[in-house]
């Protein structure tokens, strides 16, 4: 790790809400996307001449879109319940990333457009016109916003920043100023299949070497298949899995667990990727492109449902958006999404998986809850599943497990700092600071109830929190996904 | 009747023209502005009846903004029972008969009316010494407090300093409410609160006031999360 050139914050003053310091992450910028990338996704290649009225325009256009972004542009009282919510305003002190500054920034164009009182009364209303200094202002800070929803649950209105910020991304997108990260990984998508970048041989290989090392580990066979056609289940899961560390030893995971359970199942090198970026980039279309992707994997491969892996936004978009974009999904046996978690969990209530759970007596684990899980999606039936099913896996395979407090746990749970299109390099101050909140009740369990491993389910928080742990001296091996736990724990050929 | 008198009736019915029409077409444009996508924040109930239920409790209480921000809550929560309150004890002037139990709240509601002061002074001092409310209010956030604030003290004015002639107010807002206007008292204090009160119901439909209406449509907290159970086509079609 480089040594960093910023501060880190204080753990102990993490979750203390800070005062005031304007501009103190304004320099926190990402690196634009460059023209051929923008016109891959059809965006212009550049900022278009007269951008100023045509972001307006979209603005216009969006909020008879969604009814969302209309609301949200005019209900907000400005109470300040939201202000100190946010872990980027807590992590950086910046005003505008409170999430009500962050809506201000949109707010003020929309008064001076689409409001008698912006109309009539100028900057005395708060209102602003588009220019070089709003945009300024707009490619910032809504690329310090993870779209973690978390904000919305403190605000009397229920008003989300990540509709706000989704909206901001788009329009900026439309005049042609884009962020490569997201834009790049979207073109990777649509090129490849996933948003690696992986060809289908590197993605064989992989998996033939994943065969044989668990093989050697275990003595089972358990398949890794590809594009196998007829197969029972298709299993889409982010790319990461595939290759990242510690993300494959839950892909490990997830094979034992359909090994064990005796069901037949497929990777698809068309869909390789779970992840749906088109999210964080606030277009719709891209969005329903993606997916259309793992639509047409499931109908080519014959299979009769769908599972997906650990992932927190995807599994926003498969379990809320799905149907929306490409349903119905008639043509498969069942036709709403499954989460690998709910899978496994049913295959525990019934008692088809045997755990030796001493495997994973040497880890005290705590749970993570990522925001997109948490906050915009559910598993089971009832609500509030997406809590309860990852923890019930957990007790069933860790003998010590331990619940992090209150204030940051399953709905209040804090992002990771890295979520929403944010887990890149030239953003890594920003990565550390957003961190620091999450963090900071991970290092009270690991000090108080000798915590050393915290297990989640999303691709995007096991990557950031690998990547800054160490930042707070804490070690990367501290992450884990929960099939990686399961993944130690079941036995093989037992049932 | 007096040029005065005619003034006001004229834009008391303007004002509430404004106020019944612009609310409607604020609110009706929320109502009609699609949704394609479901983005109820969860865990959300799974049923109509189940997500009611959940609002009106924490609608009532004003939930979200008590496990937020409990300094603003206790000013907020205040102002919003006092502005009950308010209501309750005014209603009498614009009925005949007065039901008997609006009758026996007058003494209870006089007392919470009395209040008005003190929650929107909270609320005001705090935007000004709070650096975080202080960096996101603007004019507007304390010029809806301030004509509030303004309308309470020329009201209990009106009831502790310079009485107004009750009977002749009651006979001027019956007159207009059943269409048939009779002479405004020339009473000042009266005049002045029932100006203020014009101007708010012009100001209440173009500003952030209309969170009144919208708190019910917003998608966010009234979406049923019935993913599991339905199936939501995209209201557009395809995009």
């Amino acid at each position: 790790m480089a040594k960093p050139i910023f501060d880190i914050p204080n753990l102990d003053e993490a979750l203390k809400t800070p005062a005031v310091k304007k501009g103190a992450s304004a320099h926190l910028k990402i690196h634009p996307a460059q023209p051929p990338l923008m016109e891959k996704l059809g965006f212009p290649p550049a900022l278009v001449e007269g951008w100023q009225k045509k972001a307006v325009e979209k603005l216009g256009e969006l909020k008879e879109k969604y009814k969302s972004l209309k609301l949200f542009m005019e209900v907000c009282v400005k109470c300040g319940s939201c202000a100190d919510k946010c872990h980027y305003y807590l992590g950086t002190s910046d005003p505008n990333n409170m999430p009500v500054g962050r809506q201000e920034l949109m707010r003020k164009v929309y008064r001076k457009n689409f409001t008698v009182g912006g109309a009539l009364f100028g900057k005395l209303a708060n209102a602003e016109e588009m220019d070089e200094e709003t945009l300024k202002e707009w490619s910032t800070y809504f690329y310090q916003c993870s779209q973690c929803r978390r904000c919305s649950v403190f605000c009397p209105f229920g008003i989300d920043t990540a509709e706000i910020t989704m909206a901001a991304r788009e329009i900026m997108d439309s005049i042609g100023a884009g962020h490569k990260y997201s834009v790049e990984i979207i073109g990777k998508v649509h090129d490849v299949g996933n948003n690696l970048g992986i060809p289908k041989p590197a993605l064989q290989s992989t998996l033939d070497f994943l065969e044989e090392d668990v093989k050697e580990a275990t003595g089972a066979d358990v398949k890794f298949p590809l594009d196998q056609e007829g197969a029972d289940v298709l299993f889409i899961t982010p790319s990461a899995d595939f290759f990242s560390s510690p993300h494959v030893d839950s892909l490990v995971g997830y094979a034992k667990v359909f090994h064990a359970a005796g069901i037949g199942f497929t990777f698809s090198s068309h869909a390789s990727e779970f992840a749906n970026f088109g999210m964080f980039v606030g277009n719709y279309d891209q969005m329903k492109k993606i997916s259309e992707r793992i639509v047409q994997a499931a109908r080519d491969l014959k299979v009769k449902r769908i599972i997906v892996g650990e992932c927190g936004h995807a599994w926003r978009v498969a379990y809320s958006f799905w149907e929306t974009l490409n349903g119905p999904f008639d043509f498969l046996d069942v036709k709403k999404p499954m989460h690998v978690c709910e899978f496994t969990h049913d295959l525990i209530k019934k008692g088809a998986l045997t755990f030796d759970k001493t495997a994973n007596d040497e880890f005290t684990v705590t749970y993570h809850d990522s925001c997109n899980v948490a906050r915009a999606s559910r598993m089971g039936d009832a609500p509030g599943g997406q809590f309860e099913i990852p923890r019930e896996i957990l007790r069933a395979v860790c003998n010590k497990y331990v619940e992090m407090p209150d204030a940051v746990n399953r709905q209040k749970t804090f992002c990771c700092g890295g979520g929403g299109g944010l887990l890149t390099d030239e953003l890594m101050e920003l990565r550390v600071k957003g961190a620091a909140a999450k963090t900071s009740a991970l290092k009270t369990v690991m000090q108080e109830k000798g915590v050393n491993t915290m297990a989640m389910i999303c691709a995007i928080c096991k990557a950031q929190f690998s990547k800054v742990l160490p930042y707070y001296e804490i070690p990367m091996e501290t992450v884990a996904g929960i099939h990686q736990l399961v993944s130690n724990a079941i036995r093989l050929g037992e049932k | 009747m007096s040029a005065l008198t005619l003034f006001y009736v004229g834009t008391s019915y303007l004002c509430a023209a404004v106020f019944f029409g612009g609310l409607s077409y604020r609110l009706a444009g929320y109502a009609a502005t699609p949704s394609p996508l479901r983005i109820p924040l969860t865990p959300q109930a799974t049923t109509v009846f189940g997500v009611i239920k959940k609002n009106a409790v924490s609608m009532a209480v004003f939930r979200a903004l008590f496990i937020g921000e409990r300094w603003t809550w206790v000013g907020g929560y205040s102002l919003h029972v006092i502005f009950v309150f308010v209501f309750l004890r005014h209603l009498r002037l614009f009925i005949n008969p007065v039901p008997e139990f609006l009758v026996d709240l007058q003494p209870l509601a006089l007392l919470f009316a009395a209040l008005l002061p003190l929650p929107v002074l909270f609320l005001i001092s705090r935007r000004m010494y709070v650096d975080r409310y202080r960096y996101i209010s603007s004019g507007a956030d304390y010029f809806a407090l301030v004509l509030l604030l303004v309308i309470g003290l020329s009201g209990l004015a009106l009831k502790f300093v310079s009485h107004s002639d009750l009977v002749g107010v009651k006979e001027f807002l019956l007159g207009l409410v059943l269409l048939s206007p009779v002479e405004m008292p020339s009473h000042p204090a009266f005049m002045l609160h029932f100006s203020l009160v014009l101007l708010l119901g012009f100001y209440f439909p173009f500003s952030k006031l209309v969170h009144a209406g919208g708190v019910f449509l917003s998608p966010t907290t009234t979406q049923v999360e019935d993913n599991r159970e339905q199936i939501h086509a995209n209201p557009r079609g395809g995009n």
